[in-house]
């Protein structure tokens, strides 16, 4: 079984719950059993319940409870950001972000693409279809 | 007392709580310069003489008195507010209608008319609906915009869409039952023309954009998995 992801000081998580919902944030510090303390770049840093985060495959290198201008660097050093959006998890969440905010003209467009792509699709099956058959 | 300014003029008193005001008489009749006023005319405040009663006609008694006290009506001089057009409704705003006989069609709005109401039009050719009026109430603003700068819209407004005054048709009982036969109303070809005028302008922006023309002439209908409280429009 793979490894999960090891809470620790530098993990990065994905919060799941509440007014910060769908930032990434660095865990800095555990605070006991069930808070952390987590830090991100435009967030001042505060306290949050586990439950309230998803941990990532991601972590960065530094000490317990660093200062942000260190954080940051540790950050940009690690690459989380590119990292992330590279994921599988993170390039789901892009798409996901970009379909809720289509357009009532977009969603037209989206319906129109689809249905010439279904439409090249079957053409392309009919052509092999034949050839079989022949 | 002075008669009043033409213009607004706010009073030179100012309230130090609601009754009691900051100067006292003998400095307002200063301030009010009542004295400069009364030395110009010689010591006296000037009196005008009151205006000569133009003559009345001798009041005719009324035909009719009526049998019992009828109490008027309190008169009601309540003004109403110009309805307030939604933020996200411009000129060339592309809206979906909720209701009525064109209920799901994507159509563009051209001006708020002072009734309030919103002008629209399919384009006709489109989607056919026409130039009509529309409740703001029974539409949803798209973010979609249409350039709808080269379309001249002076001659429309509310009274281009009253109903026309219907003749009055004589009772016979011949006539009766043929007059029902030619009821049918027919749109009067000004009107189709100036459907066109506006029309002929808005098309050529619409086929500018791709896909647009067939997105006006579509229908928008709620599908399975749509959620109206999270979809942007």
């Amino acid at each position: 079984m793979e490894q999960q992801a090891q809470l620790k000081d530098g993990r990065v998580a994905l919060v799941n719950y509440g007014k910060d919902y769908g930032k990434l944030v660095v865990i800095v510090d555990v605070l006991d059993q069930n808070r952390a303390l987590i830090n991100a770049p435009d967030m001042v840093r505060s306290q949050m319940n586990f439950k309230r985060l998803s941990l990532i495959d991601i972590k960065i290198d530094i000490n317990r409870v660093p200062r942000k201008k260190s954080l940051i660097e540790a950050m940009e050093k690690a690459d989380v950001k590119n990292k992330w959006e590279n994921s599988s998890w993170g390039k789901k969440l892009i798409v996901q972000k970009r379909r809720a905010a289509l357009n009532d003209f977009d969603r037209f467009k989206l319906m129109l693409a689809k249905i010439k792509k279904g439409g090249l699709i079957r053409q392309e099956l009919a052509k092999l279809k034949k050839e079989n058959a022949a | 007392m002075a008669p009043k300014a033409a213009t607004g003029r706010t009073s030179r008193n100012p309230d130090l709580i609601r009754g009691v005001g900051k100067f006292s008489r003998s400095k307002m009749y200063h301030k009010r310069g009542l004295w400069a006023i009364k030395a110009k005319n010689g010591g006296v405040f000037p009196k005008h003489d009151p205006k000569p009663a133009a003559a009345e006609t001798p009041a005719k008694p009324p035909k009719f008195y009526p049998a019992d006290d009828v109490k008027k009506p309190l008169a009601n001089k309540r003004k109403h507010k110009p309805t307030k057009l939604r933020a996200s409704i411009t000129p060339g705003t592309v809206l979906i209608l909720l209701a009525g006989r064109f209920m799901g069609k994507r159509v563009v709005f051209l001006k708020q008319l002072t009734s309030g109401l919103l002008l629209v039009t399919g384009p006709f050719k489109v989607n056919g609906v026409p130039l009509r009026r529309v409740n703001q109430s029974y539409v949803i603003a798209t973010s979609t915009k249409v350039d709808i700068s080269g379309v001249d819209l002076g001659k429309f407004d509310d009274q281009y869409f009253e109903k026309e005054a219907e003749k009055k048709k004589k009772k016979g009982e011949g006539e009766f039952f043929e007059a029902e036969k030619e009821e049918k109303k027919v749109l009067p070809d000004d009107k189709k023309d100036d459907q066109k005028t506006v029309d002929a302008q808005l098309i050529k922006s619409i086929e500018a954009v791709l896909d647009l023309k067939t997105y006006l002439s579509a229908r928008f209908s709620l599908k399975s998995g749509m959620k109206p409280h999270e979809l942007v429009f």
